[in-house]
Order: structure tokens, then sequence, then C-alpha cells
């Protein structure tokens, strides 16, 4: 069995407090350790999912909070995957519970993030792909995000009333969410009215940069029923897989895709997509369908791109997303719904934290304890997210 | 005094007998990179040993996406501050022999109105940024028989 338990979850409010990403973390892991009923010093080990700005990152993770929380001696690690930094952390946690390293590891992320488009470290960098896409093309990451919308557009008949009706339901649920940043319903006439970023998409299409921590407890589950949680909230799988080659996908921050020449017999490209096979990979590792699950928490860095995950998560075909959306599944009340927490449409991005609160939703919802925004009787979740450079990354959380 | 043209970055295409992206091929296994790969192959099927070879890639190619940035990039992107900013066209090509999709920006006056996916374009030599001694060259891609 590789069931760890979910100990405790906490989250700093997202938003734009002009502080520094440590004092977020810090707050996050008090919350989190207070929902455990556990003391920090009792914790062996803290992993931190770090952000590198400027190529050499000042604080490390792992330490920074540490040393907030005050040292005690505890293993320590950080990990930087990027987006998927804050799933590459529960991984190096849950490899330590399961190795019996540690009977309670505590995972932080958090970030203070610019304001506008994300920006590569400075310097002449002509060796980094994430440098040149600025340098050459001035690809922002929106840019990418319009291209699979217009991609999605051509290939599927998707409208922009389809990608807009994303971002109304996420606001909708966010609404209900006290740590949001954004808590107002959105209508799409408000969407349709916000200006083109990177057509077709609008303002209110693109998730903001927003400062905000998150934090998880986790521990084995011999420890857990030791303390008298007999049936905690249960990480059932962590994937973190690569892309396989031929990668013929575009993707964030690549120039271009790989080439289909030299692969040999069969077509290029037959092999299963990216995204599609981050799920797939938690799937198989915990021995669940896409049709067991009771939500889904999916980075929606764009209305767009929320509606390929649901096809990469095998809740309908390729193409059907909007279909489904339009059904009302995937919305608070619906089959299986997606962003019940109100997603990044609601919070923003802080990138090491994000996938750790993708944790935290999925576990006050299996807990019963989501209040409001509450899919009920939730017993099987899942959180999915893609880190830049080929860093993949869902869990599957059970109760 | 007549200013340099110089490619943004060194190797990635020529202007010599007209103007082709460079990509390099793994002489063991035909795979095919941009950009340039010069050090290994990254096929992991490929037996390994063989040298990477310059190939000039397809002149051709048809729209896989494009978009355009109606808001100003962040630095590295050149770009002057105290002049208004014009959005570019950003367009997401296969190539029609590698199948691979390249990034580029369209040139000048073409936007996403004159744009479909799926529509033929070519690859051209543009210009990125011009400063006091140099003119930078980049490529651009053109709808085949649309506006130069």
């Amino acid at each position: 069995m590789t069931d760890v338990a979910v100990l405790g979850a906490g989250m700093h409010p997202w938003g734009k407090w002009g502080r520094s990403f440590v004092e977020y973390g810090r707050v996050a892991a008090r919350a989190a350790l207070a929902d455990a009923g556990l003391e920090w010093r009792g914790v062996q080990s803290v992993v931190g999912a770090g952000t590198v700005r400027g190529g050499y990152p000042g604080h490390v993770a792992g330490a920074a909070f540490a040393r907030a929380l005050g040292w005690q001696g505890a293993r320590v690690a950080s990990v930087y995957a990027a987006c998927a930094s804050g799933a590459h952390a529960v991984a190096a946690a849950r490899a330590q519970i399961l190795a019996g390293q540690a009977d309670a590891v505590l995972v932080v992320g958090a970030d203070a993030a610019p304001k506008g488009f994300f920006a590569p470290a400075g310097g002449d960098r002509d060796d980094d792909p994430d440098w040149l896409r600025f340098r050459l093309l001035g690809a922002t990451n929106p840019a990418y995000f319009g291209l699979y919308a217009r991609r999605r557009m051509a290939v599927y008949g998707d409208t922009a009333e389809d990608f807009a009706r994303v971002k109304v339901k996420n606001a909708a649920a966010g609404a209900l969410n006290p740590l949001a940043r954004y808590r107002k319903a959105v209508t799409a006439g408000e969407v349709a009215a916000s200006p083109v970023v990177a057509d077709p998409l609008r303002l209110l299409d693109v998730c903001a940069t927003s400062d905000g921590g998150a934090a998880l407890v986790l521990g084995s589950m011999e420890f857990a029923r030791a303390r008298g949680a007999a049936d905690p909230v249960r990480i059932r799988a962590v994937s973190t897989v690569t892309p396989r080659y031929p990668r013929t996908v575009l993707d964030l921050p690549d120039i271009a895709t790989d080439s289909g020449c030299g692969t040999g017999p069969g077509p290029a490209g037959a092999a299963v997509p990216f995204r599609a096979s981050i799920a797939r990979a938690a799937y198989e590792e915990a021995g669940i369908g896409p049709e067991e699950l009771s939500l889904a928490e999916v980075y929606d860095l764009s209305t767009a791109l929320e509606l390929e995950w649901y096809e990469d998560i095998g809740l309908c075909g390729p193409g059907e997303g909007a279909a489904l959306l339009g059904k009302g599944a995937t919305a608070l009340g619906g089959r299986v719904p997606v962003n019940a927490s109100g997603g990044l449409a609601s919070f923003g991005e802080a990138v090491p934290a994000q996938a750790i609160a993708q944790v935290c939703e999925l576990t006050w919802q299996l807990r019963g304890a989501a209040g409001a925004r509450q899919v009920p009787g939730a017993r099987v979740g899942i959180a999915v997210n893609q880190g830049l450079f080929g860093h993949g990354s869902a869990i599957v959380a059970v109760r | 005094m007549e200013r340099t043209r110089k490619p943004a970055v060194p190797g990635w295409f020529t202007e010599e007998g007209g103007f082709r992206l460079l990509g390099t091929r793994c002489a063991a296994c035909a795979a095919v990179f941009f950009p340039r790969e010069d050090a290994y192959c990254r096929n992991p099927h490929c037996a390994g040993g063989g040298a990477m070879e310059e190939v000039p890639l397809s002149r051709r190619g048809r729209v896989w996406s494009y978009t355009d940035g109606r808001y100003r990039p962040p630095a590295p992107y050149p770009s002057d501050p105290g002049e208004p900013w014009e959005p570019y066209t950003l367009l997401a090509v296969e190539l029609e022999a590698e199948g691979m999709v390249v990034l580029g920006q369209a040139v000048p006056g073409v936007g996403p109105a004159d744009l479909e996916v799926g529509m033929e374009v070519e690859v051209v030599g543009g210009v990125l940024a011009e400063d006091a001694d140099t003119v930078w060259t980049t490529w651009c891609f053109r709808p085949v028989g649309g506006p130069a």
C-alpha cells in the first residue's frame, strides 16, 4: 500500500499583500500544523516547494520556512519543478514517509509574484529556452494560452462564449471560498467586455499573478491511526512523469516541438499526449479510473486550458470539453465539479503554492469540510498540473 | 555609417541562397531538431554514436495556430517603452517535411484576421530589433501569396 495520510492542511489567503513569500509560507505551515494537532517541534522533516526567479533563489525554500518556524533540526529538502513544484514536494515527502524516514512531514509552498507577465531572469542567457522565447518572440505565457485556445476553436469548434463560461463557473465557486483572492461572481458579459490579451483570450480568460501560501502535513497511516485518525484523507498516487519523445504538441516555453522524423515505423506522436499521460500515470498508480472521481482540481491558467484538462483527465473524449461544461457537469452541483475551490481563476498564480493548494481543497472536500462549496459525498479527487520544462504532476486523494 | 546585420541568435537560420531555418539531424537515427541540438541526440530510441549534422528545414508549412500580443512583453524582448506598443502576431507553424511545430512572428502587417488554421505559410527573413550599429535579424512567417 502506498497511501499516506493528510494530517493537516492550511493556507495563507491569496491576494497581493506585498510581503515576503516566507511569511505566507509560515502562516500556511502554522495553519496546517494546527489542523493536524501537531507541534512543529514534533515534525521530523520539512519539504519546501521552491521558486526560482533571477536564477539564484536568494532564499532556499525548505530551509527558509524551517528558519521562520524556528530551527529544530528537522530533515530538510527543497524542490523546484516550476508549476509542479508543490506536487513534487508532496512526492518527496511521501517517499520519505513510505521509506520510514519520517512519521510526519511538513510540505510548504509560497510565493510573492510580480505584477503582470511572468518574465525570465535578466542577463544574456541564450542557452535557456524560457529566456529565448521572450527574447526572440515576445511569447508570454498568455501567448501560448492564446495559441491553444485558437487551436481548439479551429479543431473542435469551441467559441469565446464557451471559454467565458469557464470563468463564470470558477468565479461562482471562488465567491464561496474565503481563501480566494477574487470572491465575486463574474458574468459572461464582463468577460466579453474585458480587453484582449492574446487573441482570442481576454483579461478575464487568463489567470492573474498572486501572492499566496499553502501547506500540508503528511504522515504514515500507522502514525495517523496511532493519533486516533482512523479514516483520514489519503494520498494514493502522485505522478511526476516527463513527456515521451517525440512530443509533437507545442508546449510552454518551447519554440518548437519535436519532429516525428527518425522515430521509426508507426504514426508520429501516437503515444499518449503529455497532459493526458500525467493523469493516466496517477490513475494507474491509484488503481482508480476517471469515472470514480467526485471532483477535480485542474490548472486553469486560461479558461480554454481548463476544457483541455477535462479531456486529458478522462472526464470526456477529445473535443468534448465545451459540451461537458455546457451540460453543467463540471460546475458545483454537477456530476464531477472541476475547480470547486474557484481555481486559478479565483486564486491567481503563486507558483510553488498552487499545486499544494489544490491538495488542500481536495482534503477539505473529502473531509466534508468545504462549507458552501462542498461537493456532497466526495470520496475521490484528482489534482493535476504541469510544470515548465517537462514536469508533470497529478495527485489522487481518497477517503 | 552602415549598420551591420547580425542574426538575433547565431546558427538558427541562413540568408544565403534564400532564407532557411537551420536545424540539426542525427546521423544515426535521422531525428531532426530545431532549435539546433549540436551536442547529442534527444531520441531515447536512438542507438547513439551519430554525428549531429546541420540541415536546412522546410521553407513552407501550415498554420497550427496563431495569436497576438496586445500588451508589451517584458524584457528581454527588445521594445522601447517610450514608443507606443504595436501588437505583433505570433504563429505556430507545422513544417511540411519535419512535422514539427515552430513558433515565429508573422511579417509586419499580418494580423489574426488575415490568418486561418491550416493556411500555407512560408518562412522569410525579418528584423527583430535595430540599434545604432546593428540590425538584428530573425525569422518570420508570411502567408503564401499573401501580403509581403
